[in-house]
């Protein structure tokens, strides 16, 4: 695989860090270049993280830099080939064969394939982004099944042959790290953890992505959700959490609640968990952003 | 051919790395090459941010990989001690001779290489007990009651199942066109691979005996089983079991391992079988009993850490303690209650019958 230093225009890990600053994405210096890595070796981008950090969210702003379709293959237990790869289309071949009645006909053309996300992100890999979202639910099989996908960018299919991509498709896989994946698919990627982003770097998430927030207000939800996820929580809010609370909050505010109060009432879209609300409910005054917002 | 004396850092650095217990593969350090020539580099960020990205380090690790990054390129002293030499390594033994010698990089306080001391090297011989009916039992029901999982591929069924669209259009197209039969598939199963680790240990001393014995038992029935004593070191002896007869089999383990009744290291022993790769991927979707009373003299972190990262490669991980036999029992000891989040269960295993009832629950529980 060459290696291409200018992808798209982009020709350093700064020039993809302000280009992801147009898609409405605001990364890190270490997210930046590892991406940035990724597409110029052509290596797939591995992004792993607690839920809610952005990661699916950074496949699609990299996908909107370069102009390419996100082709999204969601993983889960037992997700085999037919979901994957493709399918043949059996009620249409069951037509033509009957259509066709005494004439020849050829029911494995291209015209009876169903593609699934890989074999789709194969045949066109100039136009698209291939997002294999959660890739830490489907079975180990499944991740074998990957990592020979990974390497090779082809698929035999029995009735055709052997598909191959023209070139490599650029890949981004996202892992919640619910378990560890195997050594060998970390090998193949170029791998970046993504943290929760820093608080001033939340704060401008926030105002990016919020209708009508002021800073202070924005300034104040991270400082609040910073403290939440300091808790021992089932589900610690996410960077969306963070601007829906703040988007929630600034409107109950504007119907003529008081600060305090308007935090309090839209703390909902922050927790979305019973136990989680039961246990923070006592002690949500620390947590709280008083009349400084 | 020679290599220029620019990259000759970028080519060191990631085998310093494998020294350490990192697992770089060759591939990564021609990606490292490549990134830091593609990056510029302009600083010693470029080149950190490279290799974290292209070696793939893991987020738990960054700390001591930066340790090691700013000690070999800036020349500043390691932060994290530095192991001395044989005190802090844990052996990983294998019935055919080979030792494979594990490094531990880690931090490990002076109560843990105090217990170490104690190692006590002995054979001994082992009761091979009557031919007990729960073993017996046992043994004719793991085929059918041992955790099963959904094979990647699907069989025919004449049943139940669903729709197989494949096999039906098939039959069809040679029938002219006319689906007479509907046919259907269904995933097949296998059975889960069964690690167990059997702690040896001085504490453990009354049951060390049965253990075996549920170990062979174990090891007859079960498709794919692998069975390790954490002592004071590590040692395999699922081959040693495969003989059908239990007097042969456990005279032979009696021989084999050299650390019964000895210090209690299970933490180190765990990160040791975590450590040897391969080791490591029996455990990968696995079924894990631990037969031990979690009681661990020396530091807990080393318990802690390893029992965090079992759990997240394994299916399940019960820990089986003769203790927890009481029903009031509550673990005492700060490693095994600090790593009770992890565990799926810590449940009774004071006799052979609580311990093959548990087993053999397992398949009709998930």
């Amino acid at each position: 695989m060459p290696v291409r230093p200018i992808i798209g225009g982009i020709g350093s890990p700064e020039a993809l860090q302000a280009a992801l600053v147009g898609a409405q994405y605001l990364a890190d210096e270490g997210l930046a270049t590892a991406a940035y890595l990724a597409l110029a070796l052509g290596k797939p981008l591995l992004l792993e993280g607690a839920p809610g950090v952005g990661k699916t969210e950074a496949a699609k702003a990299i996908a909107a830099v370069l102009s390419r379709r996100v082709i999204r293959l969601q993983c889960y237990e037992g997700i085999d080939a037919a979901a994957a790869l493709y399918e043949w289309n059996y009620p249409r071949q069951m037509l033509a064969i009957r259509q066709a009645e005494q004439d020849h006909v050829n029911i494995y053309a291209d015209e009876y394939l169903l593609e699934r996300p890989l074999l789709a992100a194969l045949r066109d890999p100039n136009q698209n982004l291939l997002l294999i979202d959660e890739i830490d639910r489907s079975d180990q099989e499944f991740e074998a099944f990957l990592l020979e996908f990974l390497s090779d960018f082809a698929i035999s299919i029995p009735e055709i042959g052997t598909i191959r991509a023209s070139r490599h498709p650029i890949v981004v896989l996202t892992s919640n790290r619910t378990r560890d994946l195997h050594e060998a698919l970390r090998r193949r990627c170029v791998y970046h953890w993504i943290d929760y982003p820093s608080p001033t770097l939340e704060a401008e998430i926030v105002m990016a992505r919020a209708s009508a927030v002021a800073r202070t207000t924005a300034d104040a939800v991270v400082a609040a959700v910073g403290r939440l996820r300091a808790e021992p929580l089932a589900k610690p809010p996410g960077v969306a959490e963070t601007v829906e609370w703040a988007e929630a909050a600034t409107l109950l505010h504007s119907q003529g609640g008081s600060w305090p109060e308007a935090f309090r009432r839209a703390i909902g879209v922050a927790l979305k968990d019973q136990d989680d609300l039961t246990y923070m409910a006592p002690r949500l005054d620390t947590v709280i952003p008083g009349e400084a917002a | 051919m020679t290599i220029p004396n620019a990259a000759r850092p970028f080519i060191e650095f990631p085998s310093v790395l494998r020294r350490h217990g990192f697992s770089v593969a060759p591939d990564q350090t021609m990606g490292f090459i490549e990134a830091v020539g593609l990056l510029g580099p302009r600083g010693m960020d470029d080149i950190r941010r490279a290799a974290i990205a292209m070696l793939a380090v893991p987020r738990e690790r960054e700390t001591e990989f930066d340790a090691l990054f700013r000690a070999f390129f800036l020349g500043q002293t390691i932060a994290t001690p530095v192991p001395s030499l044989d005190e802090d390594e844990v052996e990983a033994h294998e019935p055919d001779g080979a030792v494979s010698e594990v490094e531990q990089g880690d931090e490990l306080s002076d109560v843990g290489v105090r217990a170490t001391a104690a190692e006590r090297l002995t054979s001994r011989t082992l009761e091979v007990g009557d031919r007990s009916d729960v073993l017996v039992r046992f043994e004719r029901l793991a085929p059918v009651r041992l955790p099963r999982r959904r094979s990647y591929r699907y069989a025919p069924t004449k049943r139940s199942g669903v729709l197989d669209l494949r096999r039906t259009l098939r039959e069809a197209a040679r029938r002219g066109g006319e689906a007479t039969t509907l046919k259907t598939r269904r995933r097949r199963t296998r059975q889960r691979r069964v690690v167990l680790l059997i702690d040896i240990s001085g504490s453990m001393r009354e049951r060390t005996d049965a253990s075996l014995r549920f170990a062979h038992a174990l090891v007859q029935s079960a498709e794919r089983v692998d069975v390790f004593t954490l002592g004071t070191r590590l040692t395999r002896i699922t081959r040693d079991l495969l003989p059908r007869d239990r007097e042969r089999a456990l005279a032979r383990v009696g021989q084999l391992v050299a650390d019964f009744d000895g210090g209690t290291r299970i933490g180190e022993a765990l990160r040791t079988f975590l450590d040897v790769p391969r080791y490591a991927g029996f455990a990968r979707g696995a079924l894990v009993l631990v037969l031990s009373d979690g009681l661990e003299r020396g530091g807990p972190e080393a318990m802690i850490d390893s029992v965090h990262r079992l759990a997240r490669v394994a299916w399940r991980l019960d820990w089986l303690s003769p203790l927890a036999g009481d029903p009031g029992y509550r673990p005492e000891t700060s490693a095994l209650s600090a790593v009770l989040g992890s565990l799926d269960a810590l449940a009774d295993g004071s006799g052979l019958d609580a311990i093959c009832d548990h087993v053999l629950g397992l398949g009709r529980s998930r």
